[in-house]
């Protein structure tokens, strides 16, 4: 699988991705003990379950110069705290409805399920939305000017 | 004064007299008949200068967070809208509904100044409604006004005539039900492209001051301290620097509401900038509507609101932004 960090000259997208530590940050894991490669320019924070993700790590994200904002938690029905992912699923869905309606791409957002032994899915999505995200180029709408011109805020 | 106002003093008066409550929360008047502020009053002498006019469209709901942290009984009135925004403080143990006497009182729409002015009148010394009319008189004379002109926009869309609690109510003329689509606003940005949205709250959210006047008067921000009171946030009180920052805080401001925001219009009616800050608030109870069923927030005093509930047959977050998937 061709991962888009490889390819020379272009917009390399920076991506956050938010794993709950109970399955997908596992998934991840597997994936690379299983040689699957994701791009390089995923990010990963580990938290302990999706639904501790705050929409303010979301905005907070894109304000630091992330292209893309992807939230993996446990399947629903199979969350380490029994019903953590079903209010993320809840609040997810507002919020990046929400951010669409302000009129920043809905694809730069985006809630998957990947549990612990889903290692070819973990790379599978992440490639995906590497993909999605290099198409749709850099954020522009969800920035703060300071930080991209300072390198750091 | 009129007839309705006369019946509200009275009863206060007769409250504060009798002892039955210690506090009265209404409003007060003005320097002008059009800016009458909400006050609490402790005495039945107080009272001349209570006012209750067709400007007085302040939700008095929030002042009971505060004035309840001291002892005693309160009387505060409420018009049909801000009985919502009491029931949802109730349910959010942000106010002590023993400690609380609520009288409803007559609403026929309220008028917003602003309007009335930009028809060209000057030194506006009162205003009067009465069947979809408004009698307007002015130190340079009189004039009368098509309501539907001069009405606050929170009352364009009005929520209907219905106490959703009350201990009593003050109504001497029936108040006409009004049906609006308050989806309209939302309905018309959710078809338009992303670039012509983004355009469109990039001018609009660009006027803010971040004088926080929305997050003040809003009956559902009633936290202790709130997120952006914290300096190391970044976007605590200040005017915002660039895009960003006013776009987090108007994106957060309505995340926090959502699903507990009873659509007062509050926000809107206070922004100096003339922001239309419901439409953010209502692109959530749309949302929240067509996902997870119909739900006004502050119809009772119990029950969970949409966000901290849950059914395992929710819709998925990538359908959901689609717009395509409705409550079953």
């Amino acid at each position: 699988m061709q991962s888009v960090t490889e390819t020379k000259n272009e917009f390399v997208p920076t991506i956050v991705a938010f794993c709950c530590n109970w399955c997908s940050y596992a998934g991840a894991d597997l994936a690379g003990s299983s040689r699957l490669s994701y791009p390089a320019n995923v990010k990963i924070i580990r938290v302990p379950c999706s639904c501790r993700v705050n929409p303010m790590f979301v905005l907070k994200a894109f304000q630091q110069g992330a292209d893309g904002v992807i939230l993996c938690g446990c399947h629903p029905g199979d969350c380490h705290y029994v019903t953590g992912n079903y209010y993320t699923r809840r609040r997810m869905s507002l919020l990046f409805g929400f951010l669409n309606y302000l009129g920043i791409e809905k694809d730069r957002t985006r809630v998957e399920w990947v549990s612990a032994a889903e290692g070819a899915k973990f790379s599978a999505v992440m490639n995906d939305f590497a993909k999605r995200i290099n198409e749709l180029g850099e954020n522009k709408r969800l920035k703060d000017l300071r930080v991209k011109e300072n390198g750091h805020e | 004064m009129n007839k309705t106002e006369e019946q509200i003093v009275k009863r206060a008066a007769e409250l504060l007299d009798n002892k039955e409550v210690d506090k009265v929360i209404g409003w007060k008047k003005g320097e002008f008949c059009f800016d009458p502020s909400p006050a609490a009053f402790t005495s039945s002498d107080e009272l001349k200068d209570f006012v209750y006019n067709d400007f007085c469209g302040a939700n008095l709901s929030k002042y009971l967070v505060n004035e309840c942290k001291s002892g005693g009984k309160i009387a505060v009135f409420l018009k049909p809208c801000d009985t919502y925004s009491f029931n949802e403080l109730v349910k959010e143990h942000r106010v002590n509904k023993e400690k609380v006497k609520v009288i409803g009182v007559e609403c026929h729409g309220k008028l917003d100044i602003e309007k009335i002015k930009s028809k060209g009148i000057a030194a506006v010394t009162g205003a009067e409604e009465s069947g979809g009319k408004v009698a307007v008189t002015s130190l340079y004379g009189n004039a009368e006004l098509d309501k539907n002109e001069v009405l606050l926009d929170k009352c364009l869309t009005c929520k209907g005539k219905k106490f959703a609690v009350a201990d009593e109510i003050i109504v001497l003329n029936e108040m006409e039900e009004t049906k609006n689509d308050r989806f309209s606003g939302v309905e018309a940005l959710e078809k338009m492209s992303e670039e012509e949205r983004f355009a469109f709250w990039k001018a609009e959210l660009s006027k803010c001051i971040r004088c926080n006047a929305c997050r003040n008067v809003c009956p559902a921000c009633t936290c202790n301290k709130c997120v952006f009171d914290n300096n190391a946030s970044g976007v605590a009180t200040k005017a915002p620097a660039d895009t960003f920052e006013e776009q987090m805080f108007h994106i957060i401001r309505a995340f926090h509401v959502a699903g507990r925001c009873t659509d007062c219009g509050e926000c809107s009616r206070v922004c100096p900038q003339h922001i239309p800050l419901h439409l953010l608030n209502r692109k959530f109870i749309k949302d929240i509507n067509r996902l997870y069923g119909e739900f006004q927030a502050g119809e009772t005093d119990e029950g969970k609101n949409p966000l901290i509930e849950y059914r395992e047959s929710d819709a998925e977050p990538s359908s959901a932004v689609n717009g395509e998937v409705r409550h079953a």
